[in-house]
């Protein structure tokens, strides 16, 4: 094991080195772009020994890892904002087919107006895809990720393709000391892909993509969704096996810190969650019980593990870097889905933050938490805060 | 010719027995359908390599290897004309199907 200075991009990259895909389709968009640069790199230096295909669109990258995987190969890809809402054509295709396709998206804000920096309003638009979506903190959780990713996804019982979100710049272009695994405990961790139910194979003649009209079809779905539900035990065994093997153990589905006690809890999602642990500490320093709870999935959705984090609290604020219009963030829809299934009846209070790279600080993070106090006794808090606003609204 | 055999398609009892994805066994035909075509592939034998290029890339998988030589099972061929275009060497020709007696 050695260590290397990187950001996220590269981390991706080397993650996806020492995972050894056959075949890597990408196209370049940016905060994407270093990761499918250093991959080019690699495959040029000889260092890893895969296909590297240019292709002229993100759908074509997409449908390129369909075909890959579809004869049992393994298939990277990645992309960002406009990009993945481009290829979301074919997203449902990889998943339907139960491809086991890993890809790095780097949250990205979308037009228009048009902006290159970071919110996770791109991802938000595919979680009806069928992909299993993991949002990371740092650079080594985005590597250590890649590598889980390949495999949760081909494992048997799995067979659904992952998307591993990084945040844009705040993940993909940050740097920072990365432990690099050495490859053959990567080896062992990760054995080499094996497809025996739905690849095509001349020695086993099978339809793929079939069609499934109104008399079958939600067999086919149910059947999926199902599977995806039962993911989470796999996730969770599979981050355990990580931790075991290279000393970092996620936590699952979720990570939680100080919950236990914490009369307020402040759910987050990828990388502001660091900022947010800090101002926890300094909030436990001043003996308030503050407590901090990081989705690392949100599909499938973490429904009891959220459910077992936040029992004993007061009052939750979710913390989320995108818009459902019309209505409010998702993720804090998902968060009060998740609470009205069990027997609390827990305050939740949304802090939408963060829209089109928009800092988000530790002042900010603060002044969520003093809300979130001042909330408490409040019969009927304003459900909806919209963070570091320039300006307010009538 | 190793021909397909016409069976009904058994039903999933539950959904653990549907197929993993959108795939399904290709051995559960349940008709002929050979009536769809209006031009049939014919492979020359003389010119054919057994490439199996159009093996693979037939839709209908009606390309037959059991034997010597690489056969069409007329039965299930819909006439579409890949294996044709796909012949790197012009070993399969599309002819009308009214030229043709049976």
């Amino acid at each position: 094991m050695i260590k290397k200075f990187l950001n996220g991009d590269e981390a991706v990259a080397e993650g996806v080195r020492l995972s050894r895909p056959h075949v890597i389709s990408a196209y370049p968009i940016t905060p994407q772009t270093i990761a499918v640069e250093r991959l080019a790199d690699f495959v040029e230096d000889g260092s890893l020994k895969a296909e590297y295909m240019h292709v002229e669109s993100e759908h074509s990258a997409m449908a390129c890892a369909i075909g890959v995987s579809s004869v049992g190969a393994r298939a990277f890809t990645a992309t960002s904002s406009q990009g993945l809402l481009y290829m979301a054509e074919c997203l449902p295709y990889a998943s339907g087919a139960r491809l086991p396709i890993v890809m790095m998206n780097a949250n990205r804000s979308i037009a228009t107006p048009w902006n290159i920096y970071g919110d996770q309003m791109d991802s938000m638009f595919l979680l009806n895809s069928g992909w299993i979506q993991v949002y990371v903190e740092d650079a080594q959780e985005a590597l250590d990720m890649i590598i889980q990713a390949y495999k949760i996804s081909e494992t048997r019982e799995v067979m659904i393709p992952m998307m591993v979100n990084l945040d844009g710049f705040v993940i993909t272009h940050t740097y920072e000391l990365v432990e690099i695994p050495d490859q053959e405990s990567v080896d062992e961790f990760l054995p080499q892909i094996n497809m025996p139910d739905n690849k095509m194979d001349v020695d086993h003649p099978r339809s793929l993509c079939i069609t499934a009209g109104n008399n079958f079809n939600m067999e086919f779905k149910v059947k999926q969704e199902l599977d995806m539900q039962n993911s989470i035990a796999v996730i969770e065994k599979t981050d355990e096996e990580f931790g075991n093997m290279f000393g970092r153990y996620y936590g699952g589905m979720v990570q939680e810190y100080g919950c236990e006690d914490a009369d307020v809890i402040l759910v987050t999602t990828g990388s502001i969650t660091g900022t947010a642990r800090v101002v926890v500490d300094e909030l436990r320093k001043t003996g308030k019980k503050a407590g901090l709870l990081k989705l690392r999935y949100l599909r499938p959705f973490p429904k009891n593990q959220i459910m077992t984090a936040i029992k004993n609290s007061e009052i939750v604020g979710v913390l989320d870097k995108n818009i459902s219009f019309g209505y409010e963030g998702t993720i804090f829809t998902n968060v009060n889905s998740a609470i009205s299934q069990s027997d609390k009846n827990i305050k939740t209070m949304n802090f939408i933050a963060g829209i089109g790279g928009r800092d988000v600080t530790k002042k900010n993070i603060h002044e969520i938490f003093e809300t979130l106090y001042d909330s408490i006794g409040d019969e009927n808090p304003e459900r909806i805060k919209y963070v570091n606003m320039r300006c307010g609204h009538e | 010719m190793n021909k397909p055999i016409l069976k009904p398609w058994s039903e999933p009892e539950n959904i653990e027995s549907y197929p993993v994805g959108s795939t399904c066994d290709s051995d559960h035909i349940t008709s002929t359908n050979s009536s769809w075509r209006v031009f049939r592939p014919v492979i020359d034998s003389e010119k054919c390599i057994k490439c199996m290029r159009c093996f693979l890339l037939c839709p209908d998988g009606v390309i037959d290897k059991s034997e010597d030589e690489l056969k069409i099972d007329y039965d299930f061929c819909k006439g579409c004309g890949i294996c044709a275009h796909e012949c790197k060497i012009g070993a399969i020709t599309m002819q009308k199907e009214s030229d043709f007696n049976d």
